[in-house]
């Protein structure tokens, strides 16, 4: 757009109506996209070559053994290796059922899936703001639990399904959600205790998170399995799943505990001075001006907690529970499959990416969506 | 985060009975409240300590460490030095035990640190690819559970590398197959002094970058003249120290893995079950590492960037004086966090059978003896102090770097 | 293992143990069910089918006391341990009753406070390599890498058998049989050592068992059988004489099919007479009824088809009777009589 009064020959315009030509090919599209992104300078270069380099050799080998040369149907171990040289998943596929329900009656197993649709439905109800029927849906919400631990346990007209025969995916569901919705009731009241002004429950809060986030889970699952009937009442004696559940989720609450101080220690005094003013009195403060901000600022942070305690759950194997990894591990003591643990743990894993890639996302949802911009 | 109520309201209420005076008066309250919680600990602790000692009555067991001194009959491939053999105390185990949990936490630390920079690094570079591969790795090993990392580097690295004699070599010298890799090792008193020497130089040369630091920085206040005080004082305590303990172990013995039946005799090994512990454990804390780093640098305003450069201070010094020093404030904090998993997750080591604490005292020792409380208790009193030491020397060091406010 | 003193102690404190941990039997009657302790997968002796059904030699025995105790064999809750926790569960009241090869010993007897039933497979503890290294005895065995199940008592063998014979090896520890499969053939070590039947079983699930021998050398006396806890003599003589009623069955020639024909009346000999329940009050002395050893039989056979069914020579595990037959037959199985 140049301000020339003289008009060029072969020029076809009038001056200052230079129509937009197309940038030069160089400077864009795609061209452009890969010099910038991938050749700005020699480093860049040698990255990029470096980084294709890598994807060339383990994508192709990759690929061939788990999807072109692997097996999907077979009867056994010995089938699949007559059928192709990758990965036997036919294992997956003959005992998908038990890596769902582990144990579980298969008459009874319509239960589970129940349950884990009406939870499905619970979560979005939860979940999404603008769902139909929302309100109903967290009615049911409320009754929920008593609803699933009849469905799932038996009892009253059902047939009793004790807790041994639980497994697979099934259980580590069950962890993770009774965890996750245990866990932040009691990290909230810690964080407070914490806060509290009153030594005696401020210092046994500090002593509680501190002992448990200074050990490792799996010595608390020790302690679960092996230590715990020491110390109730003699003769007393109840199930390795409620212990592990009890462990799983008082370990949860610790960190929940240090997220959720983190997003009180994040709001102003002015805030909790104003509530004071106003004569609220001490838990109409929290749960009306200071807990609304404080968990919204956290947010991340428990999410990451649920993530980690629903990862957490594969370590039960280590005290005999058969979580997914642990159903695996059992099964390949069956000579049928023996040697494919590979495949195995790979299924786990993929089983694990999804569920947690899910519950990251929606935490950056969450998080952006509750951004009102206070912060700058 | 006081329960307040405005003492005129309850002066203004004198006809209310003694229970409501009381109630209503914050300092009583908080007395009352604060004693009966002492009283519900003290029970809850006291029924804790009365049920155990009954049912270990009932079972006949008695609570006592005295099994700590009785032979523990069994034996530990990794000792790391000490003389430990299966007519060993229990106690010996536990020390095998804790250097082994020791040796993986370091190595863990440093190499997660390590990765966990440079996928930082990556993450926020402008190359589209590596940007990208970098993301993809950190939420895959991010979203799986660290006991599957372990397990499935344990058996990629037992089923993949050769058997021993088909070992791959590197000049004769080391010998990398499914034992693990095999390695020289000085003659045996040699490794010692070396040890002894390269800590003494280190030792020497923190001494002198102390002194040095201070006299660079009084020349410098005095004349502005400045000195590459990080690159001398790194000279002095860690490439120096190398360089002579290089040079003096050049000079001696050497003994060499040679393959002698089933296994290579000599030298040094360092197994898989410690590499897989210590791949799995750094691949996948380094994730959590890079979103850190990544984090740190991002918060660092660009105008500090912008400001530095327009002040005229080179490139490479507005990164090192003015971006790392504000991003570490942000980093340091959570870095410790990742720390103390790495230490705490180490305790996995079972999985794969690599004897640290967990698998010593916590497992063998607690199941050949039947002692699960005294075992536990140690245990755990060990993750603990680990615990505590790391933390104190974070905070120490992040109160070192942290914005002194004025 | 433990002092005089400490032994002391015990005796004088068992009398509160048995208050406390008494009546196991009716736990079970109420119950309904027998928690029955077993091993995570050891092909033949327990591990679960493509459908989650457990069986082997081990649970054919949870199954006859269930039989025996709640009267059907199906009735029972497997718990499945690790050699490390087994004895915890056990201990701990989440299991009543323990079949899982484990090694009858003093200290697990009086230290770990358990009470072993009779022996139901005597056993010895084998090393298995592959037939490549060209071993042939155990004492060729210097600087090899064994891989070993711990928290058993073949660890504590091992250590005193290369100890003795002054050799060196590398141990590497794994948790399961699973784990020690996947070692083994993966090379991370080039010995297995467990019992010789968790040998023979092992290898029988190798895709090419040929590859692989057992070596000569036994190190250890094994004598492996069922507990329970220390306290209920009650609970205890009901598993050791259902035991002794299985072996006893065979000796006598009550099988599986011929069981209900032989207890439907008294018949010539008083022995199958007093086991089925024509003869005498048996059951009531052990708190069950006359039929108890019938319903055990008939759930799961006598102890020869236990043993032919799941780790016999016609299986895939391939073991010969040897120690484990019959006294009259040149074993040393010798069920104590029932009279």
């Amino acid at each position: 757009m140049s301000d020339n009064t003289t008009t060029p020959a072969g020029q076809d315009y009038e001056p200052g109506t230079h129509p937009d030509l197309p940038p030069p090919f160089t400077a864009s599209g795609p061209v452009k996209w890969v010099a910038d992104n991938l050749f700005s300078s020699p480093a860049n270069i040698i990255m990029t070559i470096l980084a294709i380099f890598a994807l060339y050799k383990i994508i192709p080998g990759f690929a061939a053994w788990a999807i072109s040369d692997a097996t999907f149907l077979a009867a056994d171990r010995n089938e699949c290796r007559e059928l192709g040289t990758g990965a036997c998943w036919a294992f997956i596929v003959q005992r998908w059922e038990l890596f769902t329900y582990g144990f579980y009656p298969e008459a009874e197993r319509w239960r589970v899936i129940l349950t884990f649709v009406l939870l499905m439905v619970v979560i979005i109800g939860l979940l999404w703001e603008n769902c139909p029927g929302r309100k109903h849906v967290l009615r049911f919400a409320l009754i929920f639990p008593f609803l699933a631990f009849w469905l799932v346990m038996g009892g009253f007209g059902l047939e009793r399904v004790t807790t041994d025969q639980f497994g697979g995916f099934m259980l580590t569901v069950i962890i993770g959600v009774v965890g996750i919705s245990l866990s932040l009731p009691i990290g909230i009241c810690l964080a407070l205790g914490r806060q509290s002004n009153l030594p005696i429950i401020k210092y046994a809060c500090i002593g509680f998170i501190e002992f448990i986030r200074g050990v490792p889970l799996i010595t608390l699952l020790f302690v679960a399995s092996t230590m715990l009937s020491y110390f109730l009442p003699p003769g007393t004696n109840f199930n390795l799943l409620l212990r592990v559940l009890i462990m799983v989720t008082l370990f949860a609450s610790a960190y929940m505990a240090e997220v959720i101080r983190g997003g009180l220690q994040a709001i102003p005094k002015g805030q909790i001075e104003a509530a004071d003013a106003m004569g609220l009195k001490y838990w109409a403060a929290m749960r009306l001006i200071v807990l609304p901000q404080a968990l919204k600022i956290s947010i991340p942070g428990i999410v990451n907690t649920f993530i980690g305690l629903y990862k957490d759950s594969t370590l039960v194997i280590i005290i005999g529970l058969l979580d997914p990894l642990g159903i695996g591990q059992a099964s390949l003591a069956d000579n049928k499959w023996q040697g494919l643990s590979t495949e195995v743990y790979l299924f786990v894993a993929i089983f694990f990416f999804i569920s947690c890639f899910a519950m990251a996302r929606y935490s950056l949802y969450l998080e952006r969506k509750l951004d009102t911009g206070h912060k700058s | 985060m006081s329960e307040q109520t405005v003492d005129s309201y309850t002066a203004a209420a004198p006809q209310r009975n003694v229970v409501s005076r009381i109630w209503n008066d914050k300092q009583t309250r908080s007395v009352i409240v604060q004693i009966i919680a002492l009283i519900l600990l003290l029970l809850f602790f006291g029924s804790m300590v009365r049920n155990a000692i009954a049912n270990l009555e009932a079972l006949g067991k008695g609570f006592s460490f005295s099994f700590l001194s009785t032979a523990s009959n069994y034996d530990i491939n990794q000792k790391l030095g000490w003389e430990y053999d299966s007519r060993s105390p229990h106690i010996k185990a536990t020390l095998v035990g804790i250097s082994n949990t020791l040796l993986v936490a370091v190595s863990g630390i440093i190499l997660s640190t390590v990765l966990g920079f440079i996928l930082g690094v990556l993450r926020l570079s402008k190359n589209w690819l590596t940007n990208k591969l970098a993301h993809v790795y950190i939420e895959y090993v991010r979203n799986v559970p660290v006991l599957l990392h372990i397990l499935l580097v344990h058996g990629i690295l037992v089923h993949s590398l050769p058997a021993p004699r088909e070992s791959k070599d590197l000049a004769e010298t080391f010998f990398l197959n499914k034992r693990g890799l095999f390695l020289p090792t000085p003659e045996t008193p040699f490794l010692g002094y070396a040890i002894l020497l390269f800590f003494g130089l280190v030792l020497a040369g923190l001494v002198f970058s102390y002194f040095f630091k201070r006299w660079a920085q009084r020349i410098q206040d005095e004349t502005g003249v400045g000195y590459p005080v990080f690159w001398i004082n790194l000279f002095a305590y860690l490439v120096l120290p190398i360089l002579v303990t290089v040079g003096f172990l050049l000079f001696v013995g050497w003994e060499q893995p040679e393959l002698k039946g089933f296994n290579f005799r000599g030298g040094g090994v360092i197994r898989p079950e410690f590499m897989a512990l210590w791949l799995a454990l750094s691949f996948y804390t380094a994730a959590f590492i890079g979103e850190i780093v990544r984090a740190g640098i991002t918060a660092v305003s660009k105008g500090q960037t912008e400001a530095s450069l327009a002040l005229g201070i080179p490139r490479g010094k507005t990164l090192s004086l003015v971006v790392i020093p504000q991003a570490l404030r942000v980093i340091v904090p959570p870095l410790t966090s990742q720390y103390l998993n790495i230490t705490k997750n180490s305790s996995l080591a079972i999985a794969i059978g690599y004897m640290d604490i967990t698998a010593t005292i916590g497992g063998i020792s607690l199941n050949q003896t039947g002692r699960e409380m005294e075992c536990m208790i140690i245990v755990m009193a060990l993750y603990l102090t680990f615990s505590l030491l790391i933390s104190m020397f974070m905070n120490w060091y992040n109160s070192r770097i942290k914005l002194v406010e004025r | 293992m433990r002092s005089i003193k400490y032994a002391a102690a015990v005796a004088a404190l068992s009398a509160t143990a048995l208050s406390a941990q008494a009546a196991t039997l009716d736990d079970v009657k109420a119950r309904g069910e027998l928690n029955c302790v077993v091993s995570t997968g050891v092909a033949g002796f327990a591990f679960p089918d493509d459908s989650g059904k457990w069986s082997g030699f081990d649970v054919d025995f949870c199954r006859a006391v269930a039989a025996a105790v709640v009267g059907d064999g199906q009735k029972v809750k497997f718990v499945p341990t690790t050699g490390k926790t087994r004895f915890t569960v056990l201990n701990s009241g989440e299991g009543d009753i323990l079949f899982r090869n484990t090694t009858e010993t003093m200290s697990r007897d009086a230290d770990l406070k358990l009470s072993f039933l009779p022996v139901n497979y005597y056993d010895g503890q084998g090393f298995m390599v592959p037939t490549a290294l060209g071993v042939t005895s155990a004492k060729d065995l210097d600087g090899a890498s064994v891989c070993i199940q711990t928290g058993t008592t073949t660890e504590l063998n091992l250590a005193d058998f290369f100890r003795i014979n002054n050799i060196s090896y590398e141990p590497v520890p794994v948790e399961t049989n699973a784990e020690a499969q996947t070692n083994y053939l993966g090379g991370r070590c080039d010995v297995y050592t467990t019992d010789a039947s968790g040998l023979a079983s092992t290898r029988s699930t190798f895709e090419n068992p040929d590859e692989h021998a057992i070596l000569p050398e036994i190190i250890s006396k094994e004598p492996l059988g069922g507990a329970v806890r220390h306290g209920d003599d009650q609970w205890f003589d009901i598993g050791k004489w259902v035991v002794n009623a299985l072996i006893a069955a065979e000796e006598l020639g009550i099988t599986q099919a011929n069981a209900a024909e032989m207890a439907k009346e008294a018949g010539d000999n008083p022995s199958v007479n007093r086991l089925l329940g024509s003869e005498g009050e048996f059951g009531s002395m052990i708190g069950l009824d006359g039929q108890w050893a019938l319903r055990a039989i008939e759930a799961v056979g006598n102890y020869g088809e236990i043993f032919d069914r799941n780790i016999g020579p016609d299986t895939a595990i391939a073991l010969q009777r040897g120690l484990n037959a019959q006294w009259s037959d040149g074993g040393i199985l010798y069920a104590a009589p029932i009279r």
